[in-house]
């Protein structure tokens, strides 16, 4: 039984080193590989909407990176592949969207918020300080009594 | 009091913008191919292998195109409906064969019905990529022209079809 187990063991072992080099890697030029995964990294993948097409494994992001490699081979420039992609798939494929008229909340927006955020600490740091100066301020009754008593403790000392 | 109350606001707003987010289907891309021509390609039918299929041949009519495949189990499930819908007459569906071997493809069609005028056989799925195909099944709209109205994404359901796909195609053939 022991033997088995081992045995079985063993042969997975065997098997998923065999399986890791099976892995996508089909272009034997690194710098064509290079620009697969460069552009695999800017396109998203349909099936698994939060992951790029170089990290996943689904099936159709398989396709996708065999085709960028082919077209990769057949010499067209990364804009090109992009622009193929998106002409199939809409702007949703791309990871970072583009900045367009539908597109500008989403870039702007977090800006925005960041402004209207410090316009609105500024004018409370503001108004709080013109309140501090105010507490601050005696009127010139406070003021002679306040001299009186300094004046009073320099003669006391 | 309006100390309070600006927390609130931004939490009732935030949960509003959230609880809207419930019902949307992040699955459901707006497909950059609605209005165009359908795409142009000529590949082997999975019926008769001698013989190829081209969205040109459709020209003049109002047809479907539903990606499927067997092993897609959501095509397995709107499957009944469609062939329901071919026995009533409505509407040409030509099927888009997608990743799959022809024996498996034949056997899927015999043990549940065969729905499609024809299937095109898409063996690796180059043809699915120029129309965007991500999730199957989908099913696009064409119309007389060979330009593409509608496309859904994932397995048709009777109240899909009745309020959404039919009216559309019942529109394109009064045009």
């Amino acid at each position: 039984m022991r033997h088995l187990f081992l045995s079985i063991a063993l042969s997975i072992c065997a098997l998923l080193p065999a399986h890791a080099e099976q892995a996508p890697t089909l272009a034997d030029d690194p710098a064509i590989e290079a620009r697969v995964q460069h552009l695999g990294e800017e396109l998203r993948c349909l099936v698994c909407q939060n992951q790029n097409i170089a990290d996943s494994h689904a099936d159709l992001a398989m396709d996708l990176k065999k085709q960028v490699r082919e077209q990769i081979a057949a010499g067209r420039s990364d804009r090109e592949i992009l622009d193929y992609m998106v002409e199939r798939y809409g702007d949703f494929v791309l990871y970072r969207p583009p900045l367009k008229a539908s597109t500008v909340l989403l870039w702007a927006g977090p800006f925005v918020l960041l402004g209207v955020v410090v316009l609105l600490l500024g004018r409370r740091l503001r108004r709080r300080t013109v309140q501090a100066a105010a507490a601050n301020t005696l009127s010139a009754d406070e003021q002679q009594r306040a001299r009186a008593l300094l004046a009073g403790e320099e003669k006391q000392v | 009091m309006s100390r309070y109350l600006w927390p609130l606001g931004l939490f009732v707003v935030l949960a509003g913008f959230l609880f809207a987010g419930l019902f949307l289907n992040p699955r459901e891309v707006p497909s950059p191919l609605i209005g165009r021509a359908v795409p142009a390609f000529s590949v082997a039918q999975l019926g008769a292998p001698d013989k190829t299929f081209s969205p040109a041949d459709m020209k003049g009519k109002v047809w479907l195109m539903n990606v499927w495949a067997s092993w897609c189990v959501s095509c397995r499930q709107e499957h009944p409906l469609l062939v329901e819908l071919a026995k009533t007459g409505t509407v040409t569906m030509v099927g888009l064969h997608y990743k799959d071997e022809r024996d498996a493809g034949l056997k899927w069609l015999a043990d549940y019905g065969d729905p499609y005028l024809l299937s095109a056989h898409d063996r690796d799925g180059r043809i699915a990529i120029d129309f965007g195909v991500y999730g199957t099944p989908e099913t696009f709209i064409i119309d007389r022209q060979g330009v593409i109205r509608h496309k859904h994404t994932g397995p048709l359901t009777p109240a899909l079809l009745r309020d959404d796909i039919l009216p559309r195609i019942r529109q394109l053939e009064a045009s």
